[in-house]
C-alpha cells in the first residue's frame, strides 16, 4: 500500500451520532485530527468526551456518521482492528502480568515472536524511564510508574493514533504537571498523533496542539488553545476555560469590526467578533481587573492571600455579582471591605452572546 | 477476508458429514465408531429427505472462499432449520405428526441423531456466527456472538425443550392425544387441591403442603439465618468459626441424610424416643412422619443457605451509618429499628424467597419423612415409579411445582433483586458496628445455642452412624456396614470390589467428574457474556440461563424422561443424560461465581487488551481466565459437590448400569438398612472434603496483587442441591 498523503487527517469524524437508548451522548459531531499533533477533547463530566474517545478506539460504535482513521473507514471495525491504541485513566495493566508481559501484549497479539517484541518492549520501556522493572508486578510499582507502564505498552504498537482518556487523574498534583510534561515532550518527540481527554482546562491549555471543547454531547468550539482564550465562541467556552467572569453589558457596533460595549459609567472599545448589538456578555479575565483611582466604583468581598499572589472577590456598583479577581501585587494587598475602582485591561477582554 | 476460524468450522461442517457417524447408537463412545457417514446413509436407504444436509457444507466451503458472509450466514441458517425440522418431523416409527403422513405419503424412519449430526449443528452455528459478525453485528466481534449462539442453542434444547415437553404432555393423554378434558380433570383433582385438612375430613392436598411448608421453612429459616449472621458479626461470642464451618457443612451433605438423622434420633424407635419413654413415660409415636418432621429436616437443610445469604447482606452495612445514628442520639434499639433494619430489609426477603424456592424444589427430606404428608415433589416421583404410572399426571403436578417455583423467583428478581442498598463503597470505612440491643442479643441466643447443639448432634450421627453398631442403642466401633458397603475381596481371580457401594461410587464419581469442568466452562463464560457484553436481547437472555436456578429438580428429571425417550435427541439410559442433567442443573452456580468475581475486575482491562489488537477469544483467554482463577476454582468444586450430592433430577434418570451413590443411599435407607448408608454418607463427605482441597491444589492460586482469591466462600451462595 502507498503511504497516504501528509494532508489526509489521521482522525476524521463525519457528523458521528452515538446514542444510548434514547440517549444522544455524542450528537451529529464532525471534527478532523491532524497527523503528528495533540487535540484533547475538554469538558464537564457527561458532556460526550470520553464517548468519542471511545468511539474512536473502537470500544464504542456510532449510530450514525463515518469515521475515519488514516483516510480509511473505520466505522464497523472492531476495536482489535483498528490501528489505535489508548491509556486508561486506570491504566488497566493485567495484574497477573509482569511489566514487560504487560508490555508485549500488543506485540504478541498482532502475531511477533517472542524475542522481536521483547526487544521492542524493552526499547519503550527504556523510553519510559522504566529499565529494570521489567520482570515486576504491576502491583509492584507506584502509580506514577504504572502510568509508564500504560504509556509504553500503547506507543509500542506505533499506532495511528494514541488515546489518552484523563491520564493523569489517579496522580497527585505534583506528578502531575511532570508526567504532562513528560507525555507532550514524548509526543513531539515521537510525532504521534494523539487524542487526549481531560476535563482540567489548565491541562488542556498546557499540552494541546488544538482543543476540541465538548459541551451537551455537541462541540462547543475548536481551536487552539489561544483562540478558545482569547476568542471564545459562547458564555459556556469563556466560562469553563480560564475561569472568566461574564458580566452584562450593552453592545453597540461602531465599524465593521469593533464595538463599544457599556459598562456602568465605562465605555469599553474591542472588537464585536460578529456578536449583535444589544445585550450581550463581557467576559473579564480575573488578571485582567485593574484597581486605581479611575473606573467603575467596587467595593472587595473578600480576600485570600495565596503567596505568589492574591485573589479578591469584588463586587462592582450597581451590579449584584462578584467579580473574581487574581492581583500579583501581594506587598501592598487590599482589605475585605476596602472601597476601591476597577478599570480593565482590555488584553482580557471578549464579548461573547448573551 | 473470513478470519480463519471460518476455514477451521467450514471444515469441520464438511468432517460431520463425511466421516462422522450420522445416527445415534445407545453407547456413545461405540457410536463413534460404529455408525455410518451421511452420505452412506444416504445412499444405504431411501432418506432423500436428508439430501440437502450433505450438500450444504459446500455452499459453506464457496462462501468462505470468496467472502460471502451473507451467503455463509443462509447456509446455516437453512442447515439448523432443516436439521431441526426434518428431526422433528419423522422419527424411529414414522412421521411424528400424522397430517405429514397424509400429505407426503410413505413411511419414512429415522434413529435418533449421532456425533456427526452435533458437530454438524454446531459448525454450522459457529458459521452464521462468524458470518454475522463480518456485517457488524456484536461490534463484528465472531467469539462473543458464537459463544452467544452456541449457549442460547445449548439451553433450548437442555432447559427450554425439555420443559415445554413437560408442559405440552400435560395436556396430552398418556397415548399422546390432545385431552383437554383429561388434562382439566388431573389439573382439579382433589389430591392435589384439596382443603379437607381444615375440615378435619382428610388430608390437604399437595399444592396446598407445598406451599404452606414453603411459606413457614422460608419464614422460619430466615429468622434463624438472621439470629445466627447476627450472633456471628454482630457480638462477641467465640463462636463465629465453628457457625461458619456448620454454615458449610450442607453444601457438602446429600440433602436427604439429614432426614435420616432424625429418624434416628426421632423416630419411634429412635434414641431420644426411647430415652423419653424409658424415662418420663412419654409414649412412642410417629410424629415425625409428616409436616413437622420435613420441616424440621428442611430447616436443618437450608437454614445455613440463610445464614450465608445474611451474612451478606448484614456486611454490606456500613458501620459508620450505624455510628452516625449513634452520634445523632438514637440508641441502639432505634439505630437497629430505624437505620439497621431498613437496610437489611431486601437482603431478609431475599433469603425468605430462596427458602421458599429451596423448600418447594427439596424432594429427599420429604421422600425421607413425609409419611401421608404429601408434596408436589415427591408425589411426582411417585406418578412416575409408582404402580399408578402416569406421565400425564406427573406432567400436571410439574407444571404446577415450576408455576410455584417461577413465580417466586420472578418475584425474586423483579422486586427483591433490585431493592438493594449497597453501602460499601470502594472507600475504606473504618467504623466498628454497635452491639445489639439487649433484648435481641438474648433472643438471639436463645435461639442460636440449641439450634447450634441440634446441628451438631446431627452432624455427628451423619458422619459417625456408619461407623458403629446401631447408632443410638449399642456405640461398639466396627467397619461391618463400610465393608459392606465399600469391601475388597480377594477371590480365584484375585483382587476385586465386593462392597455392594462400589459401583454406584464409581459411576457417581466419574460422571461428577465428567461434568465438572464442562459445568464450570458453560458458567463461566455466560458469566462473561452476561456481565461484559452488550448485545440485544441480553435481558431475555440472562433470563433463561438463570431459569434453570428456579427448575426444581423432580421437574428437570421427568422433564428430561419425556424430552429425550425418542429420537431425534435419543439420551434416556445414558450416563450423558447424567452429564447434561448435572451440567445444565449446576451452570447457574458458575454464573454467579463467575459473575461475582467479573464485577470485581475493571472493565477497562478487557478494552485495554481489545485496543492492543487482541480479539476477544485472546483476551478472554490470556486476561479474563487468569484473573477468574477463584471463581474457577469455586465453580469447579461446586458443580462437582452438587452434581454427588443430588438427588431430585437424577433419580429418575439412573439405571442398572448408572447407578448413583445418593440414589443407592436413598434405597439404603428405605431398606432401613441405616448403618451402611449413614458409612456410605461419611465417605461421600470426606470423598468431597478431599475433592475440595484437591482442586484447590490442582488450579493454584495466584497473585495478582490487591485482589484477594477469596470468592469461592462467598460467590456461589444458590440454592443447593435437592
Amino acid at each position: 500500500m502507498t503511504q497516504p498523503p501528509a494532508s489526509v487527517p489521521a482522525v476524521t469524524f463525519q457528523t458521528v451520532t452515538k446514542r444510548f437508548g434514547q440517549v444522544a451522548a455524542v450528537d451529529a459531531v464532525s471534527f478532523d485530527i491532524a497527523p503528528a499533533t495533540l487535540v484533547t477533547l475538554l469538558g464537564p463530566s457527561g458532556c460526550g468526551k470520553t464517548t468519542t474517545l471511545r468511539l474512536i478506539a473502537g470500544l464504542e460504535h456510532a449510530t450514525a456518521g463515518r469515521i475515519l482513521i488514516d483516510g480509511q473507514d473505520v466505522t464497523h471495525l472492531s476495536a482489535a482492528d483498528r490501528d489505535v491504541s489508548m491509556v486508561f485513566q486506570s491504566y488497566a495493566l493485567f495484574p497477573h502480568m509482569t511489566v514487560m508481559e504487560n508490555t508485549c501484549y500488543g506485540l504478541r497479539a498482532s502475531g511477533l515472536n517472542k524475542a522481536d517484541a521483547e526487544a521492542r518492549a524493552a526499547d519503550k520501556l527504556r523510553l519510559v524511564g522504566l529499565t529494570g522493572y521489567e520482570r515486576r508486578l504491576p502491583s509492584e510499582l507506584s502509580g506514577g510508574q504504572q502510568q509508564r507502564v500504560a504509556v509504553a505498552r500503547a506507543i509500542v504498537l506505533e499506532p495511528k493514533v494514541l488515546l489518552f482518556d484523563e491520564p493523569l487523574s489517579n496522580l497527585d498534583a505534583k506528578l502531575r504537571r511532570r508526567v504532562r510534561d513528560e507525555i507532550r515532550a514524548l509526543q513531539q518527540d515521537l510525532r504521534l498523533t494523539v487524542a487526549y481527554v481531560t476535563h482540567d482546562q489548565e491541562e488542556a491549555l498546557a499540552v494541546s496542539d488544538r482543543i476540541i471543547v465538548m459541551s451537551h454531547a455537541r462541540i462547543a468550539q475548536d481551536g487552539t488553545p489561544r483562540e478558545l482564550y482569547e476568542a471564545p465562541a459562547s458564555r459556556f467556552v469563556a466560562d469553563f476555560i480560564g475561569n472568566a467572569n461574564l458580566v452584562p453589558v450593552a453592545l453597540r457596533h461602531a465599524d465593521a469590526t469593533t464595538g463599544e460595549a457599556t459598562i456602568g459609567p465605562l465605555t469599553l472599545r474591542l472588537p464585536h467578533r460578529g456578536v449583535a448589538p444589544g445585550a450581550a456578555l463581557l467576559a473579564i479575565r480575573p488578571h485582567a481587573l485593574r484597581f486605581g483611582a479611575e473606573g467603575i466604583p467596587a467595593r472587595i468581598a473578600h480576600a485570600a492571600y495565596l503567596g505568589s499572589h492574591m485573589e479578591y472577590g469584588v463586587m462592582l456598583e450597581g451590579h449584584d455579582v462578584e467579580l473574581f479577581a487574581v492581583a500579583p501585587d501581594i506587598a501592598q494587598p487590599l482589605a475585605a471591605g476596602q472601597a476601591v475602582r476597577v478599570s480593565f485591561d482590555p488584553a482580557g477582554l471578549a464579548v461573547v452572546s448573551g | 477476508m473470513m478470519p480463519i476460524a471460518a476455514r477451521g468450522w467450514s471444515a469441520a461442517f464438511a468432517l460431520a458429514v463425511l466421516a462422522l457417524p450420522w445416527f445415534g447408537h445407545e453407547d456413545p463412545v461405540v457410536a463413534l465408531f460404529a455408525g455410518e457417514a451421511l452420505p452412506l446413509v444416504f445412499l444405504a436407504g431411501d432418506r432423500l429427505w436428508l439430501l440437502p444436509l450433505l450438500v450444504l457444507p459446500a455452499f459453506a466451503q464457496f462462501a468462505v472462499r470468496h467472502d460471502r458472509p451473507r451467503l455463509l450466514v443462509a447456509t446455516a441458517a437453512v442447515a439448523l432449520a432443516w436439521l431441526c425440522l426434518e428431526g422433528f418431523a419423522i422419527n424411529h416409527r414414522g412421521w411424528t405428526w400424522q397430517w405429514l403422513g397424509v400429505i407426503f405419503g410413505g413411511k419414512p424412519t429415522q434413529p435418533a441423531l449421532g456425533w456427526g449430526a452435533l458437530l454438524y449443528a454446531l459448525a454450522a452455528t459457529q458459521l452464521a456466527a462468524i458470518g454475522l459478525a463480518r456485517q457488524g453485528w456484536c461490534r463484528g466481534d465472531a467469539f462473543v456472538l458464537g459463544a452467544i449462539l452456541l449457549i442460547l442453542g445449548a439451553i433450548l434444547i437442555f432447559v427450554f425443550s425439555p420443559v415445554m415437553t413437560v408442559l405440552i404432555s400435560a395436556v396430552r393423554d398418556n397415548n399422546g392425544n390432545f385431552a383437554p378434558a383429561e388434562f382439566w380433570a388431573k389439573f382439579t383433582d382433589r389430591s392435589i387441591w384439596g382443603l379437607e385438612c381444615l375440615t378435619g375430613a382428610g388430608s390437604c392436598g399437595a399444592a396446598w403442603n407445598t406451599l404452606a411448608l414453603a411459606v413457614v421453612v422460608g419464614l422460619l429459616s430466615t429468622l434463624l439465618g438472621l439470629a445466627f449472621a447476627l450472633v456471628a458479626l454482630r457480638t462477641g461470642l467465640p463462636l463465629k468459626g465453628p457457625i461458619r464451618l456448620l454454615s458449610l457443612l450442607p453444601i457438602i451433605t446429600p440433602p436427604f441424610v439429614i432426614g435420616l438423622a432424625l429418624i434416628i434420633m426421632f423416630g419411634r424407635t429412635g434414641f431420644v424416643t426411647t430415652f423419653l419413654y424409658q424415662t418420663f413415660d412419654i409414649p412412642r409415636s410417629r410424629w415425625l412422619y409428616g409436616w413437622p418432621g420435613v420441616t424440621l429436616a428442611q430447616l436443618l437443610a437450608f437454614t445455613p443457605i440463610a445464614f450465608l445469604v445474611l451474612v451478606g447482606v448484614l456486611q454490606s452495612v456500613a458501620p459508620s451509618l450505624e455510628e452516625a445514628a449513634g452520634t445523632l442520639r438514637a440508641g441502639r434499639w432505634r439505630t437497629f429499628r430505624t437505620v439497621t433494619w431498613p437496610l437489611i430489609r431486601p437482603g431478609v426477603a431475599n433469603a425468605f424467597l430462596i427458602g421458599f424456592i429451596e423448600s418447594m424444589a427439596d424432594f429427599g427430606n420429604p421422600l425421607m419423612l413425609g409419611g401421608s404428608f404429601n408434596v408436589l415433589s415427591t408425589d411426582i416421583f411417585f406418578a412416575v415409579v409408582g404402580a399408578a404410572q402416569d406421565q400425564g399426571r406427573a406432567a400436571v403436578l410439574g407444571m404446577i411445582l415450576l408455576g410455584f417455583t417461577m413465580a417466586a423467583f420472578t418475584a425474586q428478581r423483579l422486586w427483591v433483586g433490585r431493592a438493594r442498598y449497597t453501602t460499601v463503597t470502594g472507600k475504606g470505612d473504618s467504623g466498628v458496628p454497635p452491639p445489639l440491643p439487649l433484648g435481641l442479643r438474648a433472643a438471639c441466643y436463645a435461639t442460636v445455642l440449641p439450634w447450634l447443639l441440634l446441628t451438631v448432634v446431627v452432624y455427628a450421627i451423619v458422619l459417625g452412624g456408619g461407623f458403629v453398631e446401631t447408632i443410638g442403642r449399642d456405640h461398639t466401633p466396627t467397619w461391618k456396614h463400610f465393608l459392606i458397603a465399600f469391601g475388597i475381596d480377594h477371590g480365584v481371580s484375585g483382587w476385586f470390589l465386593s462392597g455392594s457401594a462400589w459401583n454406584s461410587f464409581i459411576t457417581t464419581m466419574w460422571l461428577s467428574a465428567l461434568s465438572m469442568p464442562l459445568t464450570a466452562a458453560l458458567g463461566l463464560i455466560t458469566a462473561w457474556l452476561l456481565a461484559r457484553q452488550e448485545f440485544r436481547g441480553r435481558g431475555a437472555f440472562e433470563f433463561l440461563t438463570m431459569m434453570s436456578f428456579a427448575i426444581p429438580g423432580t421437574v428437570i428429571g421427568v422433564s428430561y424422561i419425556l424430552a429425550f425417550n425418542t429420537p431425534p435427541v435419543e439420551l434416556t439410559g445414558t450416563g450423558m443424560i447424567l452429564v447434561l442433567a448435572f451440567m445444565f442443573r449446576n451452570m447457574p452456580v458458575g454464573i454467579r461465581a463467575g459473575i461475582a468475581s467479573l464485577s470485581q475486575i475493571d472493565k477497562s482491562l478487557d478494552e485495554a487488551s481489545l485496543t492492543l489488537g487482541a480479539r476477544s477469544w485472546r483476551t478472554f483467554r490470556l486476561v479474563i481466565l487468569p484473573i477468574l482463577r477463584p471463581a474457577i476454582i469455586a465453580a469447579m468444586v461446586y458443580s462437582f459437590v452438587r452434581a454427588v450430592t443430588s438427588v431430585s433430577a437424577v433419580i429418575f434418570l439412573t439405571t442398572a448400569e448408572y447407578q448413583l451413590a445418593t440414589v443407592y443411599i436413598v434405597g439404603r435407607a428405605e431398606m432401613s438398612e441405616y448403618g451402611v448408608a449413614l458409612a456410605y454418607s461419611a465417605v461421600l463427605i470426606a470423598v468431597m472434603v478431599g475433592a475440595l482441597v484437591l482442586i484447590r491444589l490442582l488450579v493454584g492460586e495466584q497473585r495478582i496483587g490487591r485482589r484477594s482469591a477469596n470468592t469461592a466462600e462467598t460467590a456461589p451462595v444458590g440454592l443447593a442441591a435437592s
